[in-house]
């Protein structure tokens, strides 16, 4: 298990590595100059020659390449063009909104889709499962930005029991913020659950077709029994991709449920420095949103192992 | 009354009539084979006789066990019964235990679940003698070791565990060494028959394998397309077997072909010490590679109209050298030339050679596309050939091939899931004759096959033998096929090729310790032919 995850940490290192030189490549070094492109076609010269000089680009590419990567090791991630603050508070601030939104709609998918899904699975062809797979296909069909409107709609200004958009912010407290999180986190959630929850189904399917399913009930298990205890694990692998799938997709790919309720998230951050040609902090986000999926890859890699032994014993 | 007694018992699946009143009985102590072909019924009976059927069951008779109808009982009562007075032995050794559980685990489970007044240690410490009461001692298998870590023998060992671990008073066993080597399979078979003497057990063994029903059983029930026909003690019904379906399935079982003769012809494939290594992950993260040689220094020759049998265990290398020989990999040492060209040549098979051989696989199930028409299928060889028949010509090859192989040229415009696994075995036989190659190889080409049907396959090779002159390379863990169809045999083990000669005088004769071991390992077929 240890050689294992000493493997797996290694390639997360390397895959950092691979990810941060592409980055790097694709926004500095490709053809066409940063500054140029971040003042726009009318820039007077002298603002040209400023913004050059302020994002270092006289120095040569690998030079730069290893400045960008030491400030971001350091926690210096560089001066936004665009609004004059350091990158690394406007990121964490915008993360602070969007990580516990990811958590948030993830937690609630996970709960409804497990339960959703063994359901569907003890009942195989009968109208539960008829059920239960209806509506996750209305769930996966269902486009989420309208049905963050209808969430506003019904609970935001009929029933007036959550507020229409914005974000309290973590001083006012833990519920406060978890209130104000909860429709776009029930928005985020309903189609990942779907998926979820069929995924989890069909798994479990294929798992209750094994050999060692019928070797459980020959013990004397009863079917719950042999579910449980012999199915459940082997059903997870297939489950644990797609919740690591999901996590990176909530994390950075909430910008229409965020541009929605009005939440300075992440991935409003990203939309709004693009607009505004901000290269230093779509860099610094994109980089960011990489490390955030293989690190949570890396941790999906652990979790196999955990629930498959074949894998720890395999280097 | 006896211990299990199944009274007219017909059952059907979703409307399907699976079995008819089907009456047997197993009693205290006693080993009864069921023994049949498939879809004689035989593994459902097992099935019904543990109540563990699968959905859209209807059933009619009574499953009497010790005095109670199984039928009639609910869920509840069934699950204390099974695995406690009645267990269970299934045929994959390699799927049927949880991969994700240890071994101790899953044989505490079976004495927890039925008591859970005992604690976890103490079943632990029951697990622990049970497994090595099956032969498999704490030291060198501990409990917490997973079923990966363990060989397909040891595995059916933790699962004969399971099922005895309470000592329940009938054990079913559903072909349980099937899917074993013949030495693992001798092993097996003597353990569950100790096991049964030793505890007063009942044993109901489904085997399709008749000799291991004739070694190990005290009575024999033969089925046929659900039915019961024909049973009796086992010296008696092997001395006076009344039904023909009885007789057809003893004289298939040791079926004899006559090949015809051949004379002395230059050599066709030549392989001179050939090995293959295949490398192992890395032990540590900078050092080099490790490598498993499961080829190793093979030579031999096989001549011109020669039928040369290839037999040894799984994992010795008979399936590795078979890809060798068909230039799919490349070999780290030594050649292989088939009329003085290397079957291997640059990165990739050499087609001149490649187009000169062709292969029957074991799998009649899933060696075809089931999207293609037989045509399409028996003429795939085509595209080895630079200029490939076409229109009248391709029409005419097709219905040669199929007519050589029994079948009609009509079959041409079928699917794969039309034809039986015999059916198709002659199928994958006709693909490759297509192009007339000058060697075939069988890959285990009848092992997965029923008798009767394997007895019609070997016919039909020895036919072809006389009017092709097919020379081919039969690969095979069955010793008594190999011995039938092959001139000369290679005896392979751990790589290496440790017996060669002619087939009768190697078997008759055995030289290698390794071979004679095969030898006795195999079940005989008792004479029964004298008394026909």
């Amino acid at each position: 298990m240890v050689r294992y995850t000493f493997k797996r940490l290694l390639s997360l290192l390397l895959s950092l590595a691979v990810a941060s030189l592409v980055i790097f490549a694709v926004i500095e070094v490709a053809p066409g100059d940063p500054a140029s492109f971040m003042l726009g076609m009318n820039a007077q010269p002298e603002t040209l020659a400023a913004l050059r000089t302020e994002l270092g680009l006289d120095a040569s590419k690998g030079a730069r390449y290893l400045s960008w990567v030491g400030g971001m090791l350091t926690g210096d991630f560089g001066t936004s063009y665009t609004y004059r603050t350091p990158v690394i508070g406007m990121v964490a601030d915008r993360l602070w909104v969007s990580l516990p939104l990811a958590l948030y709609a993830l937690a609630l998918s996970t709960i409804v889709a497990f339960p959703a899904g063994l359901f569907a699975a003890s009942r195989r062809g009968q109208a539960g499962d008829i059920g239960v797979m209806g509506a996750t296909q209305l769930g996966v069909a269902i486009p989420n930005f309208w049905f963050a409107m209808m969430l506003v709609l019904i609970f935001a200004i009929n029933l007036r029991w959550f507020a229409a958009g914005g974000f309290v912010g973590w001083d006012k407290g833990f519920w406060a913020g978890m209130h104000a999180l909860t429709l776009p986190a029930v928005a985020l959630a309903l189609p990942q659950a779907a998926i979820l929850a069929r995924v989890m189904r069909s798994s479990l399917l294929d798992v209750l077709g094994e050999d060692f399913m019928r070797t459980a009930r020959a013990k004397g298990l009863t079917e719950r029994q042999a579910l449980w205890r012999h199915g459940l694990r082997n059903a997870l692998i297939p489950v644990l991709t797609i919740i690591g799938l999901q996590f990176s997709f909530l994390l950075a790919g909430s910008i229409i449920i965020e541009q929605v309720f009005y939440l300075p998230g992440l991935g409003r951050l990203v939309f709004q420095s693009i607009s505004a040609r901000d290269l230093i902090v779509v860099e610094s986000v994109v980089m960011l949103l990489v490390f955030s999926v293989i690190v949570v890859n890396f941790l999906v890699d652990l979790a196999y192992a955990a629930v498959d032994p074949r894998l720890r014993s395999r280097t | 009354m006896s211990l299990l007694s199944i009274q007219n018992l017909s059952l059907s699946i979703y409307g399907v009539d699976i079995l008819r009143d089907v009456t047997l009985s197993v009693e205290e102590g006693e080993i009864v084979a069921i023994t049949g072909e498939s879809g004689s019924g035989k593994s459902i009976t097992a099935l019904a006789s543990m109540q563990l059927l699968p959905k859209g069951t209807q059933t009619r008779g009574r499953v009497m066990f010790r005095g109670q109808d199984l039928t009639q009982q609910d869920e509840a009562s069934l699950c204390a019964l099974r695995g406690n007075d009645i267990g269970m032995v299934f045929q994959e050794p390699m799927t049927a235990l949880n991969p994700v559980q240890t071994i101790g685990a899953q044989v505490a489970e079976t004495i927890r679940i039925h008591d859970r007044s005992v604690s976890r240690a103490a079943a632990e410490i029951r697990a622990a003698e049970t497994l090595t009461r099956v032969g498999l001692p704490q030291d060198r298998f501990p409990l917490g070791r997973y079923p990966h870590e363990l060989s397909g023998g040891q595995r059916q060992r933790v699962v004969i565990a399971m099922a005895i671990a309470l000592q329940p008073r009938l054990l079913i066993a559903d072909e349980p060494t099937t899917a074993l080597d013949v030495t693992t399979q001798a092993q097996i078979l003597d353990l569950l028959k100790n096991l049964a003497r030793a505890d007063g057990m009942g044993l109901m063994m489904i085997t399709h394998d008749l000799a291991v029903v004739a070694d190990m059983a005290d009575r024999i029930v033969v089925m046929r397309e659900g039915e019961v026909v024909e049973e009796g003690e086992t010296t008696h019904l092997l001395r006076h077997m009344n039904h023909p379906y009885t007789k057809m399935l003893f004289a298939a079982s040791g079926h004899q072909v006559n090949l015809p003769e051949v004379t002395a012809q230059p050599p066709l494939l030549e392989v001179t010490h050939v090995s293959r290594d295949y490398r192992l992950p890395r032990k540590t993260l900078f050092g080099p590679a490790g490598h498993f040689r499961a080829v190793d220094d093979v030579s031999f020759t096989i001549h011109r109209g020669e039928r040369l049998g290839l037999v040894g265990e799984s994992g010795c290398g008979k399936s590795t050298l078979t890809r060798a020989l068909l230039g799919l990999e490349r070999v780290q040492a030594g050649t292989i030339t088939l009329d003085g060209a290397p079957v291997f040549s640059g990165n990739a098979p050499n087609l001149a050679v490649r187009r000169k051989m062709q292969v029957v696989f074991q799998d009649p199930f899933g060696s075809f596309n089931p999207r293609h028409r037989v045509d399409r299928l028996v003429t795939e060889p085509f595209h080895l050939l630079p200029d490939p028949p076409t229109g009248a010509d391709r029409t005419r090859a097709i219905d040669a091939a199929l007519t050589a192989v029994g079948l009609a040229p009509a079959d041409a415009r079928k699917y794969i899931h039309e034809f039986s696994g015999g059916q198709r075995q002659r199928i994958a036989i006709a693909r490759a004759l297509i192009i007339r190659p000058e060697l075939i190889l069988f890959d285990e080409a009848v092992s997965a096959l029923d008798v009767s049907v394997r007895a019609q396959i070997l016919d039909l090779l020895a036919d072809l033998c006389g009017t092709y002159d097919l020379t081919y390379l039969f690969i095979s863990h069955d010793l008594s096929v190999v011995r039938t169809v092959t001139d000369r045999v290679l005896v392979m083990q751990a790589g290496k090729i440790v017996e060669e000669g002619p087939t009768e005088q190697t078997f008759e004769n055995p030289q290698h310790p390794y071979t004679r071991s095969l030898i006795d390992a195999a079940p005989v077929l008792p004479e029964i032919h004298a008394a026909e």
